[in-house]
Parts: C-alpha cells; sequence; structure tokens
C-alpha cells in the first residue's frame, strides 16, 4: 500500500523522494499516535474509582471499609450526596489541593448540575489529607467545618496511629454536618431520585423501539440476502433452506422468500436497548468542585 | 399596479428566505457557533475569578479587626493590608474588556500586592499566640485559606478556557470566522506569574551574614 502511494516504482525516479513520502506518511501517522497520547499521560495519573472507598494505600481495616462503604451507600440514598474516601501513597511533589481537585473532577462525584460530592483524600508519606467539597455542598459543610473535622477529629486519631477509627469517625462527622440540615438533603433526594430505582422514560421506550423498526427495515433485508446461504441448506440453484424457511437468493428474480422472512430478521433487535444500565458498580453523576473545603497535615 | 410593484419584491425573496431558513441551522454545523461558545465560556470563568477576589476583598475587613483585637501596635502590616485590599477593590476588569492587556495587569498587581499584603499579616500573626488559639481567627484562617484555593482553581479554569477560545481563534476552520465574521474578536488576557515568583528562593541559614 504504502509502495503504490510513494513513485519508487516509477522508472527513474530518485529514490530518496520515495524514502522521503514514506517518511511522512509515517510522519502523519505518528502525529495521530501522540495526539492521543496525552490523555492517556493524564489519566494514567490518577487512581481508578474503584467504589466509595479506594484504599490504595491500605490505611483502612477492611471491616471498617465495610461498614464505611455501607454507610456512605446509605447515606447517598437519602439525599444523592456522594461521599468517597480515597488513600494515596504519595503526590509526587503536587500540592495536595490541586491533586484533589483533579482527582474530584476526573471521578465527577456528586449529581451533575447538582455538585453535592464530597471527596476526603489522605496521602500517606506526605502525611497529608484533605476534605473537598463540591460546588453544591459548600454552603452546608463549609470550609470550617471541614478544617475543625480534620483538626480535632482526624489529626489526633492520625497520630495515635489509628487511620481506620480517624476517618470512619471524619466520616460520620461529615454526614452529621450534611444532615444537620434536613431539609436542604431531603429535596436533594427528591430532585436525584436513585438511579437504580427510577424507573424508564416513556421516550426511551420510543426511542428503543424506533431503533428496532429501523433496524429491522435496514438490517432484514441484508440479513435475508446474505445470511440464508451461509447458514442454510442449498436445495437448488439460487434457492436455500433455512430456519425451516425456503429463501430464493437468485439475483435476477427479485426476492421471493416463502413468508416469515421478516420476522426472523427483527430477532437480534433487543440488543440496543442494555446501552446504560451498569450493574451494581459505583461511579460518579458527573459532578463538580471549585476548590471548597480544607485540607490538614499530621 | 401599485399593488403589484409590492407583491413583487415579496415573491422575489420568497425563495432567498427559504434559502436562509436552510442555510442558517447549517451555519452551526460549519463552526459558526465555535468562537462565540468559546468567548462565553472564558467569560463565565473570568466571572468566577472576580467572584472569589471578591469574596477574599469581604473577609478581610473581619480578619483586620480580629488581629487588631490582639496585635495592635503591628500598624505597618495591618495599614499595608487595609490599603491593598482598597487598591485591589477599585480595579475590576469586567468580562467585556478581558483583551485590554494593561488593564490585566493592573488587575492582576492590585491582586498580588493584596496577597503578599496578607502573606505578610499571617507570619505577624505566627508571633501571637493568644491569637492563634482565637476561635474567631481560626474560623477567618479556614475561610481566608478556601478562599485562597478557589481562587487558584477559577484562574487555573480561566486559563484554560482562555487557551480554548485563543486558540480557536487562531486554528483552521474557526479562523476563517475569525477572519471574515468576528472580526472585533481579539486574545483574551491570562494571568502570568509573577517575576517576583519566579526567581529560586535563596536558602540561607545565617551564616551568609
Amino acid at each position: 500500500m504504502f509502495a503504490s502511494l510513494s513513485p519508487v516504482a516509477a522508472p527513474g525516479a530518485e529514490p530518496v523522494k520515495g524514502a522521503r513520502g514514506r517518511g511522512s506518511l509515517t510522519c502523519v501517522i505518528l502525529f495521530f499516535i501522540t495526539l492521543l497520547l496525552p490523555l492517556a499521560a493524564l489519566a494514567a495519573d490518577l487512581p481508578k474509582l474503584t467504589g466509595r472507598v479506594v484504599d490504595n494505600a491500605n490505611m483502612i481495616d477492611p471491616a471498617i471499609e465495610a461498614a464505611l462503604v455501607q454507610k456512605l451507600a446509605d447515606f447517598q440514598k437519602k439525599g444523592s450526596d456522594q461521599i468517597v474516601v480515597a488513600t494515596i501513597d504519595t503526590l509526587d511533589g503536587e500540592a495536595i489541593e490541586p491533586y484533589a481537585n483533579r482527582l474530584f473532577r476526573a471521578w465527577g462525584l456528586g449529581q451533575a448540575g447538582e455538585d453535592n460530592g464530597v471527596l476526603l483524600l489522605v496521602v500517606k508519606s506526605d502525611r497529608k489529607m484533605r476534605i473537598e467539597v463540591g460546588y453544591g455542598l459548600e454552603g452546608t459543610l463549609t470550609d470550617l467545618h471541614t478544617k475543625l473535622i480534620i483538626e480535632n477529629t482526624m489529626v489526633p486519631a492520625f497520630r495515635a496511629g489509628d487511620f481506620s477509627g480517624g476517618i470512619s469517625r471524619a466520616v460520620d462527622d461529615m454526614i452529621m454536618v450534611l444532615e444537620g440540615n434536613a431539609a436542604e438533603l431531603e429535596a436533594r433526594g427528591q430532585r436525584n431520585p436513585d438511579n437504580d430505582s427510577s424507573p424508564v422514560d416513556p421516550g426511551d421506550y420510543l426511542g428503543i423501539l424506533f431503533v428496532i423498526i429501523w433496524c429491522t427495515l435496514f438490517f432484514g433485508g441484508f440479513a435475508m440476502a446474505i445470511l440464508p446461504p451461509i447458514f442454510g441448506r442449498k436445495i437448488g440453484p439460487g434457492r436455500y433452506r433455512w430456519l425451516g424457511m425456503d429463501f430464493n437468493v437468485n439475483r435476477s428474480s427479485g426476492s421471493s422468500g416463502s413468508g416469515g422472512g421478516w420476522s426472523s430478521g427483527s430477532s437480534s433487535g433487543g440488543g440496543w436497548s442494555s446501552g446504560s444500565s451498569s450493574g451494581g458498580g459505583f461511579s460518579g453523576g458527573g459532578g463538580s468542585s471549585g476548590g471548597g473545603g480544607s485540607s490538614g497535615s499530621w | 399596479m401599485h399593488a403589484a410593484r409590492l407583491r413583487f419584491p415579496a415573491a422575489r425573496t420568497l425563495p432567498a428566505m427559504l434559502f436562509m431558513l436552510v442555510a442558517l441551522p447549517m451555519l452551526s454545523a460549519c463552526g459558526y457557533n465555535t468562537i462565540p461558545t468559546a468567548e462565553e465560556n472564558a467569560k463565565a470563568a473570568w466571572s468566577e475569578v472576580l467572584n472569589q477576589y471578591q469574596r477574599r476583598a469581604d473577609l478581610i475587613p473581619n480578619l483586620v479587626e480580629t488581629v487588631k483585637g490582639y496585635a495592635s501596635h503591628e500598624k505597618d502590616v495591618l495599614e499595608g493590608v487595609v490599603e491593598a485590599r482598597a487598591k485591589a477593590t477599585q480595579v475590576t476588569v469586567s468580562p467585556e474588556t478581558l483583551s485590554d492587556p494593561e488593564a490585566f495587569k493592573k488587575f492582576q498587581d492590585s491582586q498580588s500586592g493584596l496577597t503578599s499584603a496578607l502573606g505578610r499579616l499571617l507570619a505577624v500573626v505566627e508571633n501571637y499566640p493568644d491569637l492563634k488559639a482565637n476561635q474567631n481567627f481560626l474560623a477567618l484562617q479556614a475561610q481566608l485559606e478556601g478562599t485562597e484555593n478557589r481562587i487558584a482553581v477559577a484562574r487555573r479554569d480561566y486559563i484554560e478556557a482562555v487557551r480554548q477560545y485563543n486558540t480557536v481563534l487562531k486554528t483552521f476552520p474557526s479562523v476563517l470566522w475569525a477572519t471574515f465574521w468576528f472580526t472585533n474578536n481579539e486574545p483574551f488576557q491570562a494571568f502570568t506569574v509573577p517575576e517576583d515568583k519566579i526567581q529560586t528562593p535563596k536558602v540561607d541559614f545565617g551564616s551568609g551574614n
């Protein structure tokens, strides 16, 4: 393929030009590959959101971690607020504030438009922690609250080496503060009903139906022409028997499948509908943070 | 005759209007919207920057009053903060004049003046243990820290929005719109690191003097 593009094959043409043509083509390909690289490099920097508690530095006791996950899941059911606890080993020289903000936004904690997420980040080797609060909760869980939680709850426990207890009590405190404004919490919960239990919008069904019908019309014809010769049994020149039906795939005589041909095509349509349902896994709702909250160290 | 003459232009413009009806939505597919969208994004990001700087300015009177109660004789530092705040609140850059480098530099200078005055104040506070233990002061300090961090985030978002807007003004499909239609759109200014911050801090353990 490259040879046909480069003029090497032409008689008398200097070979240098051909090599250059090939080189520039490689350059273009390399260029497009490098376009994709920065994204990958940025994404590799941050840990994956594997659950409500991302304990990459192994600081939390497994039993307490399970209890924490349960507690946070229950709390999200109440008011749709997403609290996530993350521990990492090191910041690699970055300050904790921009890192926490980046992580918060990459994970998209909190519901989209509501921005009601909270990230509790603990960095083990730097001995730093930060509570990053999403835009929507800044008014309830204020900077001062987070500062007090860090200084009065987390720091003493961490200094005593009790990481699990400190984190667990800090989460309790945050939930207490957020529940203190009960009316707002309830309102948020009603605005953002739980994803798992919310019924599918009738409009979605219409859309799915439309896609199914469209696919049937579009691909059914192809399927009738292509599939019988492959899977069916040949019963004559251009005639195949497949799925108990006779298909006539003779080009000249149009199409005359013996009835029911359409219905066999449509059976594959349902595959489209299972697009967005993610089975039980936890993911951010698309919220953002503007740098609310506070940091501390122990 | 009059009626005919009146009807005639209408009949002539009808196909043109139909054409416009079809063609106008297509403009958005040609990238007509790219420049205004990027511009509005940058302006919104700038409003957030102003918002957070204003928030900081609002916190300062309380902070100064609290510090005065414990360290009233640190007059120079306190007055420095009040002055820098007054200067900073006078200079604002409206989203409409973001492309004015001089105004932008003035704004940036005034705000960094306030930042360094605040830094001096907080350094002085280290000498007053009673003040550091004061609940009111702790609350103000937490709010101030949070606001400084929000300023940092807002500035970063603004720089990114401006980068996108300025790129759109200069890169291929949209540069045509910039040249032929949005001729008044000029690149926005972004924050730069002040020169005194670029210099590496000198480490001196007192042996030099």
